[in-house]
């Protein structure tokens, strides 16, 4: 709905196919005759949340999002080429320079897990034969790192893990709930699905009614499993109570919290408990679409996602009727494209809309202005996952494990140096010390020197609190958090200052650069632990520096990235585990 | 009085109207921060259709382009009239009520059908109906147009075409909706208020009154000839009768912008005594027995100008004139002192404040207030008015206090004076650009980086026909004479219409070109409507010189 | 066009007060009497809250909220003064203080003195704190672009987009600090969607835009803002009146701004409000 303007390169012919192929024929303006052309605002806005799927388009047919790629998609969803260009840029897994050839480019991780297990060494190796490698954050494979996964041009992208045996250490523990179906049910097949229990707690939730389905997730006091733990039961009254439409429930599948790859094993290998989830949140909560946003390097849990979406509407389960309850629910899957923030729920939409993955300012909270501005509930995909036992348990069922703070269990990431690392699931209330023995214990030459709680946004805990109760309530009186759930180990033959000049480097990388505490402050604190690294010690007005920088952060930024970007930092100088003595 | 000249509505409503018709008008280029209101509007969710020949930047932002043919702004807007009517949209009470002449409208436009409109227009059928319905359906509405509309040999008819549309609404009165002429020159608005029209005295009064007339004379302290005198093509036919032989030009260039511009520049050559004051050695100015160098209005010299919404406006000495340049009233005022008539030194406020005591749409603006409140919109009658948003809101009233309802008037099509003809096979119409202001006088000192010179666009399917190719140096020819420019092919106008500005006389003489038939109404010439043919140049020589 | 308009009481730093509902913290505390800060809020654009300059405390919230942005609300408690809104403001202008020149974004000046802003401290032995360090970008005879002043306020693409002039010639690109206000492809403005209407220039705070006559006369030593007069008149050229403001160093012109508060153009222009007042004086 603007007078565009093009610079004059033009797309080819692989570029407007793989665009077409995408996103469809259909353009924003309509030229019907040579004397009668429609276009317009509406068309425009319905349009835009296209673009990241057409950026994705030009990416991988070329390797690049070239000038005339990006005209094309421009003119076609009549987004201003600079906008595009802004969003293109936004992305790790976009390039907008040309590389110089048109070869898969291998991503290996850098992050902590896979960093202490010789991500480095792999990356000069692939190098070495030849390979593009580009240097990754977080991949979501912190149990397997050193971590790749391969952006494909002109294939389509893979994680050569994906091929290995997938091995889960509880499969078969019966006392499993959010887990039960892993390595048990085909994960491509509805009929399994259901022979595992699959749709009980759909057929349910019809049954009892929305309104009944609202109170039980309330009386089950499941809190949000992303890290935040609001209450899930205040979220889906205060969105179900919004009259607005349409309205939407998200799935947010942005896995990208270092040390966090749980989500990816669910979808990977249930996808159908997320379809089935998020149908009972839309049920509950009177919304008609459904979104998956998944983050760009988890190929296969995509790819298993749109299977499950696409039997499940066969089978009537999505639709227009769902399972017959007259209720209308739909679920459409949007690949990210390499961005940490975009995990945070505001960004999301940002991203999903076809705009920057900034973060907005809240309130006005997504229950009443989310995605397009229209009412929305967002949660974990381990959030919906606890909503099937929910319903089909009852919430004084569920109730029955955990703490009376933190009923249920939890999904933890072990990784770092444990001998089983992995997912794992297990009741609220279980000391740090019994899950490390559930993987295995130990692993390596050193004794435990840290365990980092949370991922990067979490925070360091010494080898003194091994008897922590992992419940929200204690671990926040300790002064850490479960976050998403990253139990990494490093024990004391881990050089501990490259983990944390990384960690700085993470949040200096993924900042989106909006607001000014966050991106000068991360910058200003990867700087100062560059120079901690290089002298090996901490001088007191750097150190009142640090904190300056973390309160500011902490205090001023817009976001949850900002927020927490100096807690880990902060941590592992209170624990001496750099910088020197404590 | 219904048909006042100006603006119905404010700026501010278009931001929250319903529904847009621009009609003739490229507000995104000739008046951006117009459209910076109108955007608003759309992005507070006002739907858009836009009618021009061309598919212009403003039609970019439409939901629906109707490209019409040159000069057929008639049939369509008639045939949405009778399609209104038809589909029983129209608002019989407002009509009954507040208008007159109706049944004689219904039964003209009968004959415009959706079809006869699509074949004579070239819009297709379903988009005239849907621009119907959707204008009748709106809560609240605006037609906008500029000179795409009154270019025209009927440019007059052209207007009262679309003010039969507001008529049969009733989108006309309410905030929010109305009719807007979008004023093309800072002061065009506030010079004919002023009464620099031949038929008119300050505030609206008409020469030709004796009780208006009185109020001046008694004012002035003379007698005022009651006989309208003639607009500017009526003068230009008196020079070529031999019956004007002088002529005293301020502020314009019409050796310049004047359609069929060498004929008059033959005329203006041909005059006994030709005084120009101007603030250029224009191409008129050149021309001049005596050149009076004047002030900058606008920022060498005090004064107030209105804008399209009526709005009057303080405008401020910010710089000394140069040289022997002089404020324009001073200049009047030694001009009456030599002729024998003593007006003293009044001030720009003196000037005011005479005026205010005749205008009864301006007795309220003090200089004061003007300074005070960011300038006032008329009619402003009293000192605590506050000026008016919008017209018309009278013939919403139960009882329209002594005023007769607005009358519907009908017109026919009638198309362009010049037809195309195997000689002249394609239809010229001339514009504005963004970055430059009629002849480029003012605007020729920007250092644009945006500006393309006058340049003679084609549609694509008229260039490969024609074997053109982009900056392809041709002939443009019409029947009054040629001009040698540049081919720029350009995808927004459909096959068989040609456009280009006329900012560059110096280096492109475009009104050569334009056809000077003028409307018998107003006096404009028919600038938007010339027949041509484009020839191509034999090369010589190679390369560029 | 007004409706019932209801009132919120609120406390700031102690006083109680009311505003209209809808009234930001800020217009709340500029209402008291409060000067606050502000980088990328202006008059005439939608807050976007990025600068975090204007931070406050409010009892409840656990971070510091944006008063540019956040509507006052009924009982809010809210402290401009406190350590914590003085640390994290005085932290934002040394980050910003840090990575750019901010020799002209002169509004700042008096609070990096008030906040006691020490933007030295960011050097490291042998590790200069990173800053922005780019040519400056002079493509045309009307703009320059010097991205070592910007700030990353976005008031320049919110005037260039939806907030006025709808063109989205630049956008923000790239991410953190690496993130730069752009054209697509940094394409050269002649060869963007840019019409030179010069809003960016007009809502920038910091001189990183900025209109080509001034950067020449500021690099010639003979940019006076303090012997420059303003005088409010009307644009010479379409009908639609926007009010122009026009400056004069020694009798000559020297740049065109538009008042923001004025109905007509709030505070933008186009190309020829903006530069076509050269006629008046050809050479400057």
């Amino acid at each position: 709905m603007t007078d565009l303007h093009f610079t004059s390169d033009r797309a080819d012919s692989t570029e407007i196919e793989a665009v077409a192929a995408a996103i469809g024929n259909e353009t924003v303006v309509v030229v019907e005759t040579e004397r009668l052309i429609r276009g317009g605002k509406e068309r425009r806005n319905q349009s835009r949340h296209l673009l990241l799927p057409a950026l994705h388009a030009l990416q991988r047919a070329k390797g690049w999002i070239t000038p005339g790629g990006l005209n094309h998609v421009a003119d076609v969803l009549q987004v201003p080429p600079a906008e595009a260009y802004g969003v293109a840029t936004f992305y790790e897994m976009f390039r907008t320079v040309d590389p110089g050839h048109s070869e898969s480019v291998t991503h290996v991780c850098v992050d902590a897990a896979c960093q202490i297990a010789g991500s480095d060494m792999l990356s000069d190796e692939l190098t070495a034969a030849g390979s593009a490698v580009h240097r990754s954050p977080c991949l979501g494979q912190c149990e397997r790192g050193p971590a790749r996964f391969v952006q494909g041009v002109g294939t389509a992208d893979e994680v050569p893990a994906d091929a290995e045996l997938f091995v889960f250490h509880q499969q078969g523990d019966p006392s499993l709930r959010l887990l039960k179906r892993i390595g048990v049910v085909d994960p491509g097949s509805l009929d399994s699905y259901r022979a595992n229990g699959g749709y009980v707690a759909l057929d349910r939730a019809i049954e009892m009614g929305a309104a009944a389905v609202l109170d039980a997730v309330a009386d089950s006091g499941l809190s949000g499993r992303g890290g935040a733990a609001f209450p899930t039961g205040v979220k889906w009254r205060a969105m179900a109570a919004e009259e607005g439409r349409p309205k939407h429930v998200v799935a947010n599948c942005d896995e990208s919290e270092p040390g966090t790859f749980k989500d990816r094993v669910v979808m990977e290998n249930d996808p159908f408990s997320i379809v089935e989830s998020m149908t009972v949140a839309g049920f509950a909560t009177g919304a008609e679409n459904g979104w998956i946003y998944v983050r760009g390097e988890y190929p296969l849990a995509a790819a298993r996602l749109e299977v499950a979406i696409g039997q499940a509407r066969v089978a009537g389960l999505l639709g227009p009727d769902v399972a017959g309850s007259g209720h209308t629910f739909d679920i459409e899957i949007r690949r990210g494209a390499g961005a940490y923030i975009c995990g945070e729920e505001t960004a999301l939409f940002a991203s999903i809309e076809g705009f920057r993955g900034e973060p907005r300012s809240k309130p006005p909270f997504p229950t009443t202005h989310g995605l397009f501005g229209q009412p929305t509930a967002i949660n974990n995909p381990e959030t919906l996952l606890n909503v099937l036992d929910i319903v089909a348990l009852g919430a004084d069922e569920y109730r029955s494990r955990g703490t009376e703070q933190s009923p249920g269990t939890k999904l933890l990431c072990l990784s770092g140096r444990v001998a089983n690392p992995g997912i794992y699931e297990v009741e609220f209330g279980t000391s740090l010390g019994q899950v490390l023995e559930m993987a295995g214990g130990l692993t390596g030459s050193g004794e435990l020197r840290a365990v980092l709680l949370g991922g990067a946004a979490g925070s360091f805990v010494g080898a003194d609190s091994l008897g922590l109760p992992l419940t929200l309530e204690d671990t926040r009186s300790a002064g850490t958090t479960l976050g998403s759930g990253v139990v990494m180990a490093f024990t004391t033959d881990v050089d501990m200052t490259p983990v944390l000049i990384r960690i700085a480097e993470f949040f200096r990388n993924e900042s989106c650069g909006q607001c000014v505490p966050c991106r000068v402050g991360t910058l200003r604190q990867h700087e100062t632990l560059v120079q901690v690294g290089r002298t090996g010690s901490i001088t007191a007005d750097r150190r009142q520096l640090v904190d300056d920088m973390a309160r500011a952060m902490a205090d001023a930024s817009i976001c949850g990235l900002g927020h927490t970007a100096a807690s880990a930092v902060s941590s592992a100088l209170a624990l001496g585990l750099i910088g020197g003595a404590k | 009085m219904f048909g006042a000249g100006g603006g119905t509505v404010s700026y501010d409503e278009i931001e929250e109207t319903d529904f847009i018709v621009l009609w003739g008008s490229n507000a995104r280029e000739a008046h951006p921060i117009f459209f910076h209101h109108l955007m608003k509007g759309l992005d507070n969710g006002a739907r858009m259709f836009v009618v021009d020949p061309r598919r212009t930047s403003s039609a970019k932002f439409a939901d629906v382009w109707l490209g019409l043919d040159v000069g057929t702004d008639i049939a369509l807007a008639n045939a949405i009239g009778r399609e209104i009517i038809h589909a029983d949209l129209h608002n019989r009470e407002f009509i009954a009520h507040s208008t007159e002449g109706f049944e004689a409208y219904a039964a003209a436009v009968e004959p415009y059908t959706l079809d006869m409109a699509a074949e004579v227009t070239g819009v297709p059928a379903i988009a005239i109906r849907e621009l119907a319905h959707a204008y009748a359906g709106a809560g609240t509405a605006q037609i906008l147009w500029t000179l795409g509309i009154t270019e025209h040999h009927n440019g007059v008819d052209n207007v009262f075409a679309l003010c039969n549309l507001s008529l049969l609404t009733g989108h006309i009165g309410r905030w929010g909706s109305g009719l807007v002429p979008l004023r093309g020159q800072n002061n065009v608005q506030g010079g004919g208020d002023m009464g620099a029209l031949p038929n008119k005295l300050p505030g609206f009064a008409d020469v030709a009154d004796s009780t208006d007339r009185a109020r001046f004379e008694a004012v002035y302290g003379m007698d005022l000839n009651p006989v309208p005198g003639r607009h500017l093509t009526l003068m230009f036919e008196s020079m070529e009768e031999g019956t004007m032989r002088g002529a005293y030009i301020i502020g314009e260039n019409p050796a310049d912008s004047e359609a069929d511009v060498e004929r008059i520049r033959g005329l203006l050559s041909g005059l006994d005594i030709l005084v120009v004051q101007d603030i250029f050695l224009t191409r008129t100015a050149e021309m001049a027995d005596v050149v009076l160098p004047a002030s900058v209005a606008w920022v060498e010299s005090e004064g107030t100008v209105t804008s399209s919404e009526r709005r009057v406006q303080r405008v401020r000495a910010a710089v000394a004139p140069p040289g022997e340049a002089r404020d324009d009233i001073e200049i009047l005022g030694e001009l009456a002192r030599r002729l024998g008539v003593d007006w003293g030194y009044p001030t720009t406020e003196d000037l005011w404040d005479e005026l205010r005591s005749l205008s009864t749409a301006h007795a309220g603006m003090s200089w004061e207030r003007l300074e005070s409140e960011g300038g006032l919109q008329w009619p402003c009658p009293t000192d605590d008015h506050p000026g008016s948003p919008f017209l018309h809101g009278w013939l919403w009233d139960d009882d329209l206090g002594g005023r007769g309802p607005a009358p519907f008037t009908v017109v026919e099509h009638a198309g362009p004076a010049e037809e195309l003809t195997d000689e002249y096979p394609l239809r010229l119409t001339t514009g504005r650009a963004l970055d430059s202001f009629n002849t480029g006088v003012q605007s020729g000192a920007i250092d644009s980086p945006i500006r393309y010179g006058d340049a003679i666009e084609v549609s694509p399917s008229d260039a490969l026909r024609l074997g053109l190719v982009d900056d392809e140096r041709v002939r443009v020819i019409s029947a009054r004479g040629s001009v040698d420019m540049n081919v720029r092919i350009q995808p927004d106008i459909p096959e068989g219409l040609t456009f280009t500005t006329f900012h560059f006389p110096d280096l492109v003489d475009t009104n050569v070109l334009t056809n000077d038939t003028w409307d018998r109404q107003s006096g404009t010439a028919e600038f938007k409507a010339a027949s041509i043919r484009i020839d191509k140049l034999v090369r010589a020589g190679a390369g560029d010189d | 066009m007004t409706s019932a308009q209801t009132t919120v009481s609120l406390s700031i730093d102690g006083n109680e007060m009311q505003v209209l509902e809808g009234t930001t913290i800020h217009k709340a505390c500029e209402s008291a009497g409060i000067n606050t800060p502000t980088l990328c809020w202006a008059e005439n654009l939608t807050p976007v809250n990025v600068c975090r300059v204007c931070v406050v405390e409010v009892e409840g919230s656990r971070t510091l909220v944006p008063s540019c942005a956040r509507p006052a609300e009924e009982g809010m408690v809210v402290y401009t003064d406190s350590e914590r809104v003085r640390h994290s403001r005085r932290m934002v202008l040394e980050f910003l203080g840090s990575g750019v020149d901010l020799d002209q974004a002169t509004p700042l000046h008096e609070w990096i003195v008030r906040y006691d802003a020490d933007i030295a401290r960011y050097d490291q032995p042998d590790l200069p704190a990173a800053i922005i360090d780019e040519p400056t970008k002079i493509q045309d005879d009307l703009y320059i672009r010097d991205y070592n002043r910007c700030v990353l306020c976005y008031k320049c693409v919110e005037a260039c987009g939806d907030d006025a002039q709808h063109t989205f010639a630049i956008a923000v690109a790239g991410r953190g600090f690496d993130a730069r206000i752009s054209t697509e492809y940094d394409v050269e403005l002649p060869q963007s969607a840019c019409v030179y209407c010069g809003n960016c220039i007009s809502v920038c705070p910091t001189g990183a835009i900025q209109f080509k006559t001034e950067f020449d006369l500021r690099r010639a030593g003979e940019w006076r803002p303090d012997q420059q007069e303003i005088t409010r008149t009307v644009c010479s050229y379409c009908g639609v009146g926007c009010n122009l403001e026009i400056h004069t160093q020694d009798g000559r012109i020297v740049k065109a701004t538009s008042p923001a508060d004025h109905s007509v153009a709030s505070g933008h222009l186009c190309v020829k409000g903006r530069f076509g007042w050269r006629y008046v004086q050809p050479s400057i």
